[in-house]
């Protein structure tokens, strides 16, 4: 029988530091067991837990994407006592990775559509892996327009921005960079919220247009108005949710959000799911 | 279906001889209450206890349960990688256990035995024990199990079904399983033949069925607490939970979670690391849905943070959540331990007619 609670060995590969304020860091991990790496097989949307053994195991989205071979990656926000130990330690050292675990964006239904991804803060992750997936020269092909409103605090505050940048010279995809506030002078990107950069930017709801928002919670609260705004149906929005987690598989039951399991069920769900389900996220 | 009947002056030394091939589990005095563990070489289970105040679902899901060991020390072997734990899952029996408290496995099994995920630790432990259970003959007032799709006679989760009849036990022989552990204890024929005279007709001409079926209609007449939940399930989870009593009906609730400890349906747990020195152990314990470090974030933000959104998730989920998912009647088989034991007097009889009738 698989035991879902064993995690595959893994050696950290690689740690950068990611935001100017060295709250996150990215993670490369490389599987001890190469076999592993298959098994792990994940989609852009997935999560794992990270597994540190005598710390405890956190959920974290997989940031790396499904196109990207011999490594998974992780960018993780320093806070409690796993992850702040996660970011004391060193190139080399050993631990686990379980997973992948949840459910991921529906890539299926999102095949020739325009796809809206509105991202903010530290929760790009899994934006990350589904842009770098999408942008797979055999899977471009698959999707319509695609569009990326992206926003952080401070320049210094984007995630991935080198890629960011790359992407943003690409005719394949429309970057919408933002920032709350800069003193930059050369700053030739967006300045204001990501709700008022969506309101601008964002291609005219229709059938075929999926928005995909994932952030903290003020910001969804604020874009949700705006995309009802625009006209889109509670069904073409696609959202990641985060609560609290242990075992990841459905079992220990504290992620609920009504009967829907988030780390199982989810953790992403349509707008149009949600409005059934407490509000318990 | 066969029955047997064995006589109590055997009973125990049939007991002994079964420890040849199993492991025996039943319930024992432990000062005041009865729990349920290990029997030690040459102790019995107490045929005579009432109920356990802890339900024996441990047998399966221990409070405690170590999954994993690891090593810390970089000089080790394997160091920072977790190795299974030894486990026993040699044949064990559990004898005494309650009808509903067997059936409450069934429901455990739905959650940790499922075609996504299986616990091999769940799976493995209740797939090596024979449910020796035993009938209820009189239910307390706390007993309400028969609104619950089971009862203090339900022979649906159990392998072999004892009847306290005077000097005697009549034993219903449910399943294969069941019949080897009274082919240990001895209790069958030597070749596992069921001995003629004693199934259907006794020596002294007495029907065992008809005795049985008796026995039953008097304990279940001795229930007099009912539940319906028939309108829960056709009302909206939104209603439900959006319902003006959920305050009210939770203002004495102390969240102690006496209830989610001693519930037998109760299935949420925590996974924990121990370290001592280098070494330590990944651990599996019971957690409940009561205390706010349940669900906290890491942020400070709670989902659930009021004391009374956490009285609401364990009703919701037992009475509500659980039946629209499954599709099989509610998360409680009416043991009645919480009711007996919350120091509030939070009466889950009462909520769930509340939320069945209530608006
Ligand atoms: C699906 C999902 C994806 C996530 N992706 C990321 C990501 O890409 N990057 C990132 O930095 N963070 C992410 N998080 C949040 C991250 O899991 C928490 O910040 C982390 O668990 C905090 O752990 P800690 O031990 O440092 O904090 P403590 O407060 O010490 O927490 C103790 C334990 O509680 C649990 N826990 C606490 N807060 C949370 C929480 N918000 N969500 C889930 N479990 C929690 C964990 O098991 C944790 O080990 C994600 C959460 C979920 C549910
Ligand atoms: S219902 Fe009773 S036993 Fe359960 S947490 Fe509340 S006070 Fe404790
Ligand atoms: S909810 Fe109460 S009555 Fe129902 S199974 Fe659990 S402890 Fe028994
Ligand atoms: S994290 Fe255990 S049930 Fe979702």
């Amino acid at each position: 029988m698989h035991n879902p609670y064993k995690p595959y060995p893994v050696r950290i590969d690689d740690i950068q530091i990611a935001t100017e304020d060295k709250s996150l860091r990215t993670f490369k991990f490389v599987f001890l067991d190469p076999e592993d790496e298959e098994r792990f097989a994940y989609k852009s949307g997935q999560f794992a837990e990270l597994s540190i053994p005598g710390q405890g195991e956190i959920p974290i989205g997989i940031a790396s994407s499904p196109t990207e071979k011999g490594f998974v990656m992780f960018t993780v926000f320093r806070t409690g006592k796993v992850t702040s130990y996660l970011h004391e330690m060193k190139v080399g050292d050993i631990m686990g990775i379980r997973g992948p675990l949840g459910n991921w964006y529906p890539w299926d239904k999102l095949e020739g559509k325009n796809i809206l991804i509105i991202g903010g803060g530290f929760a790009f992750t899994t934006l990350r892996s589904s842009i770098k997936m999408v942008l797979d020269p055999p899977n471009r092909k698959k999707f319509g327009k695609i569009d990326v409103v992206y926003g952080a605090r401070t320049p210094g505050m984007l995630l991935y921005k080198e890629e960011l940048m790359e992407w943003e010279k690409r005719d394949d995809i429309n970057i919408h960079i933002t920032v709350d506030s800069t003193n930059d002078p050369n700053w030739k990107y967006h300045t204001g919220f990501v709700p008022t950069i969506t309101e601008k930017v964002a291609p005219p709801a229709d059938n075929d247009t999926y928005a995909i928002i994932c952030g903290p919670p003020i910001m969804i609260k604020f874009t949700q108005p705006v995309l009802d705004k625009l006209g889109y149906e509670h069904d073409h929005i696609i959202m990641s949710l985060e609560n609290r987690m242990k075992c990841g598989i459905g079992m220990c039951g504290r992620c609920n959000i009504g009967k829907e399991l988030v780390c199982k069920d989810g953790p992403v769900f349509t707008l149009e799911q949600l409005n059934k389900t407490p509000r318990e996220y | 279906m066969k029955i047997i009947k064995i006589d109590k002056k055997i009973w125990s030394d049939g007991v002994e001889k079964s420890r040849d091939s199993y492991r025996l589990i039943g319930p024992v005095k432990d000062r005041e209450f009865h729990q349920f563990r290990e029997l030690a070489k040459g102790e019995q289970p107490d045929m005579n206890y009432k109920n356990s105040r802890l339900s024996p679902k441990s047998i399966a899901f221990p409070q405690s349960e170590t999954m994993f060991i690891y090593d810390l020390d970089e000089k080790a072997e394997e160091h920072h990688i977790m190795q299974d734990a030894e486990k026993d899952y040699s044949p064990r029996a559990v004898i005494g256990i309650r009808p509903y408290d067997a059936k409450a496995f069934k429901i455990l099994d739905l959650n940790f035995n499922n075609s996504d995920y299986q616990d091999p630790y769940w799976v493995n432990a209740y797939n090596c024990t024979t449910f020796i259970s035993l009938a209820v003959n009189s239910p307390d007032k706390f007993d309400f199990s028969t609104s619950c799709a089971t009862g203090p006679f339900d022979d649906s989760a159990v392998d072999v079904l004892l009847v306290d009849y005077n000097d005697s036990y009549l034993a219903k022989i449910m399943t294969d399983k069941g019949l080897a552990w009274l082919n240990a204890a001895g209790f069958t024929t030597k070749n596992g033949e069921i001995d003629g005279a004693v199934t259907g007709v006794s020596e002294a001409g007495e029907d065992i069925y008809e005795i049985i079926e008796k026995l039953k209609a008097d304990a279940e007449s001795k229930i007099r607490s009912k539940i319906s939940f028939d309108k829960i399930k056709e009302k909206s989870i939104l209603d439900i939970f959006n319902a003006p009593f959920w305050e009210d009906i939770a203002f004495a609730c102390l969240n102690c979670g006496t209830c989610t400890y001693s519930c037998p349906t109760c299935w949420c747990f925590d996974i924990q690391d121990e370290t001592n020195g280098r070494k330590g152990i990944r651990q599996k314990n019971w957690d409940s849905c009561m205390t706010p470090l349940f669900t906290v974030h890491a942020t400070g933000h709670n989902p659930r943070h009021n004391d009374w959104e956490r009285t609401r998730q364990r009703f919701m989920h037992k009475l509500k959540y659980f039946q629209d998912k499954y599709n099989q009647g509610i998360m409680c088989v009416g043991c009645g331990r919480c009711v007996e034991q919350c120091p509030a007097n939070i009466d889950i009889r009462n909520i769930c007619n509340q939320m069945n009738n209530g608006e």
